[in-house]
């Protein structure tokens, strides 16, 4: 947290306001949805079956090198169209305005060792209605890391631009990990709660599916190809990994971007919820292409406003979001990959240390806003 | 081992292969219509039949079980996006011979799929269907007599009995409003120019309403007729009434198109279906605390729209969205988020 609350400048009715302005800009969006945007995310998922199904197809010969680069590149952005513009936002909901039983929220399930009802739970509902709350959102070094001057700091911690490398290569197993409290559940007294078993018994099941097709089938029916076969699998798994790692990092690890206090939320209005997913998020810039590979959570601002807002239309609301931020004299924190990459990376090394100076509590954000 | 057990051995090791898909998620892209898919049917020509009125040609998938004339089928159309379910009428006969079906369908004024397949609707376009149903069918016995009573596109199931069995004596009385609002008209008057049908068209934009009671002057031996009805519930109301009166309610078979939507209130009766529980709503609060003060197990989330991990079957009634005021009325594979929805009149949530 920082020492000065970007947003002191604000009064209570011009963060209401604010609400109401951003309430219009979802509404439109809401009202527009229609033919173009079903046509959009049948045509990408239609597109990622295909592309997966060629590359798997040119792994059956990648005993030669050429296939086996070509295959691997296909099956890693076949995995992370799958997890990030297909599968994340549907799980979100954003699609389930078309009534298309098949694009819907509640029966889609991903190419990720998580089963999507677990990964909706902690991430649809704990991270983002809690977004960077201390001691809420756990999303906040996912509960390995300190990401933040204000949380305690531990020995542990030394370790920690080791543990967010190997979070970063099996990030699917870390979210897995994650989404199952097992830092927590597996004390004593909770591992034998039964709702905790029969959801590890999910994940179990989930895993064995993942390992078997990419790392015995596939390999199996490539024949000769067994060996290369099963390296070109688990590149691409490592890949999407990595992306995915990176692309979330950006979202709320850079420099800029705010944490808060439990108490801040207390009868948290409309508008202080507005505010606080406008002040906890970071945005990536760039191409169409990168927007694409991220699943547009290069538009993660926007997205924290309105997570169930088809991810085609982020593009456009970023720049009336974006108009906003101006005009209520807020910092926009976005930047290229690299950039917040480095910048995301270098906190979780600087924050392995502790605080250089003894910890400065800020004041409540709430008490501050009610006091201007 | 049995061919039988082989393919599903055979299938479940495809299944692993496409994990977390299935073999019919990659077998869609290609063969949509194939035996073993998700019944579905291509749309490959529109008819316009009258102003507001046009004939659809489906060639339905390899899994359809044909249907009986008089039957309907429901379809799901992709609207601006949105999937929506809707009855019509078969009118094809049951024996053509290209395997094609035919339903008929009359535009009606703000309805979505109705104007959406008259008027936009190209060849081509993939629809859901389910298998043919309903119990508007003629016997397996001829009837020596038989009398069509219809109006609108009440038509569209008797046709496709016409056009599917042939009666010694067949007489029909029809309304619409003008001449040229019959949907049929050239057909239904070359049949009667084959001495196939006698036809009396009531021309209500001039003649006014039917009053069942002429039917003695336009169909004399009407009660020794069997009787197939189908119009608006005033027309079908009447003919009800008409038939009891008459001791001769046993040879009247009638068909009711979908009861008109009650008009959304503010608030209302909610009904938990699974655990049969029945409180009444005001319009303002979410459905979520409704149930969970009733007693329901709720799945439940954020509690503020963001996380869809409320959404609840709406099994009939209407809600209204509590941030956008948009109403959702009840239909096959609805969901509401129930966190920010209020009762709009009587509704059932299926919990």
């Amino acid at each position: 947290m920082t020492a000065i609350d970007p947003t002191a400048h604000l009064t209570a009715e011009q963060i209401e306001e604010l609400g109401r302005e951003l309430d219009a800009i979802r509404d439109e969006v809401i009202a527009g949805r229609g033919e173009k945007d079903a046509a959009y995310i049948r045509k990408v998922i239609s597109a990622q079956r295909k592309l997966e199904l060629v590359s798997r197809g040119v792994l059956l010969f990648s005993i030669f090198p050429p296939a086996w680069l070509l295959g691997t590149a296909g099956l890693s952005v076949a995995k992370i169209m799958d997890n990030m513009e297909i599968g994340h936002n549907i799980l979100h909901g954003q699609w389930d305005w078309m009534r298309d039983p098949k694009i819907h929220s509640t029966t889609w399930e991903w190419d990720h060792v998580s089963p999507a009802d677990q990964w909706k739970h902690s991430h649809n509902e704990l991270h983002h209605t809690y977004t960077n709350v201390i001691g809420k959102d756990n999303d906040l070094g996912y509960g390995i890391m300190r990401v933040d001057e204000d949380q305690k700091w531990h020995p542990f911690h030394l370790g920690q631009p080791l543990w967010n490398f190997i979070n970063a290569c099996f990030f699917e197993y870390g979210i897995a990990a994650y989404d199952l409290e097992l830092g927590k559940n597996l004390h004593k007294r909770r591992r034998n709660n039964p709702e905790f078993r029969a959801r590890a018994k999910a994940v179990g099941r989930k895993i064995r599916k993942q390992v078997l097709k990419d790392y015995v089938i596939h390999p199996l029916l490539s024949g000769p190809s067994f060996l290369t076969t099963l390296a070109a699998t688990f590149t691409a798994n490592l890949v999407r990994n990595i992306w995915s790692h990176s692309v979330i990092m950006c979202g709320h690890f850079p420099e800029g971007v705010q944490v808060f206090e439990r108490r801040s939320i207390k009868d948290e209005t409309r508008g202080q919820w507005y505010l606080r997913q406008m002040m906890g998020s970071a945005n990536i810039s760039g191409s169409r292409a990168m927007h694409f590979m991220t699943g547009n959570l290069s538009h993660q601002i926007e997205h924290h406003l309105f997570p169930d807002l088809p991810s085609n239309r982020y593009a456009e609301v970023a720049v009336k979001v974006r108009a906003l931020f101006e005009k209520y004299e807020l910092e926009y924190v976005t930047g290229p990959l690299p950039k917040q990459v480095f910048s995301a990376w270098r906190k979780v090394f600087r924050l392995s240390l502790p605080n250089k100076k003894p910890e400065v509590k800020t004041p409540d954000r709430q008490q501050e806003l009610v006091a201007a | 081992m049995t061919s039988a057990a082989l393919r599903s051995r055979a299938w479940k090791l495809l299944e692993m292969v496409t994990t977390p898909l299935l073999p019919s998620d990659y077998l869609d892209l290609v063969s949509p219509l194939r035996a073993g898919a998700d019944l579905r049917g291509r749309i490959e020509a529109v008819h316009p039949e009258t102003d507001d009125a046009a004939t659809v040609v489906i060639r339905p998938g390899r899994g359809w079980r044909g249907h009986t004339a008089g039957q309907y089928v429901r379809i799901g159309v992709d609207v601006d996006g949105v999937r929506l379910w809707r009855a019509y009428s078969l009118t094809s006969p049951t024996n053509r011979q290209d395997g094609r079906v035919t339903i008929t369908v009359k535009a009606i004024p703000d309805g979505k799929v109705s104007n959406h397949l008259v008027r936009r609707a190209k060849p081509g376009t993939l629809i859901q269907l389910d298998q043919a149903t309903g119990d508007f069918v003629l016997p397996q016995a001829k009837p020596v007599k038989v009398l069509y009573l219809t109006a609108g596109s009440g038509i569209t199931p008797v046709m496709g009995m016409l056009r599917d069995t042939e009666f010694d004596d067949v007489v029909m009385v029809h309304c619409a409003p003008r001449p040229q609002d019959v949907i049929f008209r050239n057909e239904l008057h070359d049949l009667v120019a084959d001495k196939k049908l006698r036809l009396t068209e009531v021309h209500t934009a001039t003649d006014g309403m039917l009053d069942i009671a002429r039917l003695d002057e336009l169909v004399p031996d009407w009660a020794e007729r069997e009787t197939w009805a189908c119009g608006p519930a005033g027309l079908l109301d009447a003919a009800e009434e008409h038939w009891s009166k008459h001791g001769v309610q046993e040879r009247l078979h009638t068909e009711r198109f979908r009861p008109s939507i009650a008009v959304a209130g503010d608030g209302g009766e909610v009904t938990f279906s699974a655990t049969g529980k029945t409180v009444d709503a005001d319009g303002a609060t979410p459905l979520l605390d409704i149930g969970e003060e009733a007693g329901v197990l709720m799945p439940s989330g954020c509690r503020m729209g963001i996380c869809f991990g409320c959404v609840t079957p709406l099994r009939g009634g209407a809600v209204r969205d509590l941030r956008t005021g948009e109403i959702t009325e009840a239909e096959p594979g609805v969901l509401i988020q129930t966190c920010v929805s209020a009762a709009a009149g009587p509704c059932d949530i299926e919990r």
